[in-house]
């Protein structure tokens, strides 16, 4: 057990599968970076916020690839090769950039042990750096994970800190379907205690960062956190919540989340991805349909709005959702009188 | 150029078998049975013949929306084919992926596929998993005129040469991509642009089998050998329309009556191997009615075949559930 980062929880948990199979490969722009360097350094980068450092160097060029700027290919190419006997952990730099190889993921990789009558198996992680907080702007900080949730065959991850981290993407390389692994890019500094030794986090379990007879929160991603903080705060007014953080939103953990919420009456869902036709939203429907009589107040949804990623920090600051907006729709589903009753 | 007895007869077979099987798909899908969509490989048979005989189950091909041909030329069985294409249980793939996306992974075959320019990236990786494992093999995409100005391909050009890899590009120009002429769409050329990626450069008379597979020997022989990636060209003509159902008004009166009458492969194969003495026509006249035979019987057990069920729906998703 020892303190690490994020970042660092996320490199070894790639070292250590990397160990342990040899089919285990890297590839993406820059995760050595940078092959051909006049430097003579291979990988000077290690990944463009240093998630990689050092993999090239214990485990050779062969196993971590630095690719052309050239996303459809070599996406494409980690799929391939996962159906072919390769385990491969490919890195799409942003989240973003997805819409330059979205075929590969989504009717390539997603649709092959289907299509091919359940012949295929696609042994694919591709991780992706997402979230807003960086002044990145509008093509550099999106949340995607709902396109990726939308299709059938894909397994979406959204880590909450380092110690969920290491487990899950343990887990993802493990898993044989393809995996869309999401790493907020504002958390790679975070830091908490982690176990040294591998270990597996499964999908679809949530879990409850703390259990509250009031309120259900269920957030994803960076949003545990602001939700802890708000939970923290209400605490003291004597409102006590519980906090979901599903880690996958596919599979979705939806006995839980039914479960808590039948026993709050209130649910309040933060999601910083754009809000139509996001996780929020998805969730609620869920409840709706299947906890209707349970619920003792609207759900409330704590979601951006529904614009590109500003770039100025006065603007993105009232983008992301914040630990206050999470306060006041907890507040509010919490003191809630239907109109008959008022 | 010496070739095989026995590649020569099953090289007739395979083609007399695609041709068969895709003639008899043209009259079975106007009935209306066949559900969604089909596209024929009729006059490009030696194409995929030509360069699948020099693959083993080990090596890998990826193919396109017209797929048979390469699944045939691979070895993928008649039976499960056709019953695929008819959305029976007992397809190759249950039933789950039809015409386009007839796969068998057992056979190297990583499946037809729906997306125009999705098969070169794929073998890319196929290709980095062969290099990889060390197991000697190679990885073909076939793709047309119309897939070689994809971003997908021309990025896997780029890729395939970077990393060095056993992969052999197949362009199979029949100068249509879809209704639109390649003489349009194309900018440049094949040779040039293999070229430019500093990839060498073949190419072959795709109606005739001799030439395909002298010339598809040569670029996998390359890569088979450690030395990169390599393209071939080859010129040829589809007989049918771009998927049943299509008019071909986009093409002349007597355009493909003419290719018919004077471009086809089987015709030109039997030619050469009768007048050589390599083959007799007898031999081939057997090959002939034990494919027809075969066809015969895989489209009457397809139209017989049990449909997939509602459990088959949710199945194979996912691995773990």
């Amino acid at each position: 057990m020892s303190k690490k980062s994020f970042r660092q929880a996320i490199n070894e948990a790639l070292r250590q599968e990397m160990r342990r199979d040899p089919r285990v490969i890297l590839m993406g722009e820059d995760v050595a970076g940078g092959r051909g360097g006049t430097s003579g350094v291979k990988d000077a980068w290690g990944g463009v916020l240093g998630v990689t450092k050092g993999l090239l160097t214990e485990f050779g060029e062969d196993r971590v690839l630095d690719t052309p700027i050239t996303e459809a290919s070599y996406i494409g190419a980690a799929a391939g090769a996962a159906a072919t006997g390769l385990r491969p952990v490919a890195e799409l730099m942003f989240v973003d950039f997805v819409g330059c190889c979205l075929d590969q993921i989504m009717n390539q990789a997603a649709k092959f042990r289907y299509m091919f009558g359940g012949k295929a198996r696609t042994p694919l992680v591709i991780r992706a750096m997402y979230g807003a907080g960086f002044n990145a702007a509008a093509q550099h900080s999106q949340a995607l994970y709902p396109l990726f949730t939308h299709i059938p065959g894909l397994k979406v991850v959204v880590p909450s800190s380092p110690y969920e981290a290491k487990g899950l993407l343990i887990e993802a390389i493990r898993d044989d379907d393809p995996v869309i692994f999401l790493e907020n890019k504002v958390m790679y500094d975070d830091e908490e205690e982690v176990p040294d030794d591998p270990y597996t986090i499964p999908f679809g379990e949530a879990n409850l960062t703390r259990e509250g007879d009031d309120v259900t929160i269920v957030a994803f991603g960076r949003m545990v956190k602001f939700a802890n903080e708000a939970a923290d705060r209400l605490e003291k007014d004597g409102i006590s919540c519980t906090v979901i953080d599903p880690r996958t939103t596919s599979p979705l953990d939806t006995g839980t989340i039914l479960d808590c919420v039948t026993d709050t009456g209130r649910l309040v869902i933060v999601d910083e991805s754009s809000p139509r036709c996001n996780l929020a939203t998805d969730v609620a429907a869920l409840v709706a349909e299947e906890a209707f009589d349970a619920l003792k107040a609207p759900i409330r949804r704590v979601c951006p709005p529904h614009t590109p990623v500003p770039f100025a920090t006065a603007l993105e600051s009232l983008y992301v959702p914040s630990t206050e907006k999470i306060e006041a729709a907890v507040r509010s589903v919490a003191s809630y009188k239907a109109k008959a009753e008022a | 150029m010496q070739i095989a007895r026995d590649i020569l007869l099953r090289s007739y077979r395979s083609m007399r078998t695609i041709r068969e099987f895709e003639e008899r798909l043209h009259v079975e899908f106007a009935t209306g049975e066949i559900p969604g969509f089909v596209h024929l490989y009729c006059g490009e048979e030696a194409s995929g013949v030509g360069v699948c005989a020099h693959l083993t189950d080990t090596d890998t091909i990826a193919s396109t929306h017209r797929g048979h041909g390469h699944c045939i030329a691979k070895g993928v069985g008649v039976d499960g084919m056709m019953a695929e294409i008819y959305g029976r249980q007992t397809g190759v793939c249950r039933g789950k992926g039809g015409s386009m996306h007839i796969a068998d992974l057992s056979l190297g075959m990583l499946g037809a596929n729906g997306i125009v320019g999705g098969g070169p990236p794929l073998i890319c990786g196929a290709a980095l998993s062969h290099k990889l494992l060390k197991d000697g093999a190679v990885a073909v995409a076939f793709f047309g005129d119309g897939a070689s100005n994809e971003g997908s391909t021309l990025e896997s050009l780029n890729l395939a040469t970077v990393w060095n890899l056993p992969a052999v590009f197949v362009v199979e120009d029949n100068g249509y991509g879809e209704a639109t002429a390649s003489s349009y769409a194309c900018a440049g050329n094949q040779k040039d642009r293999a070229a430019g990626f500093g990839m060498p450069y073949f190419e072959c008379d795709g109606n005739d089998f001799f030439s395909v597979y002298q010339t598809a020997g040569e670029a996998i022989t390359h890569a088979r050998n450690g030395n990169g990636p390599a393209m071939v060209h080859v010129h040829l003509s589809r007989w049918y329309g771009h998927f049943e159902g299509d008019a071909m008004t986009y093409r002349a009166d007597g355009e493909v009556a003419e290719l018919r009458a004077d471009h086809d492969c089987l015709v030109n194969f039997r030619k050469r191997v009768t007048e050589a003495g390599l083959l007799e026509a007898s031999a081939l006249d057997d090959l002939d009615a034990a494919v027809k035979d075969e066809v015969d019987a895989a489209v009457a057990a397809a139209k017989v075949a049990p449909l997939p069920v509602e459990d088959d729906l949710l199945k194979d998703v996912y691995v773990s559930y």
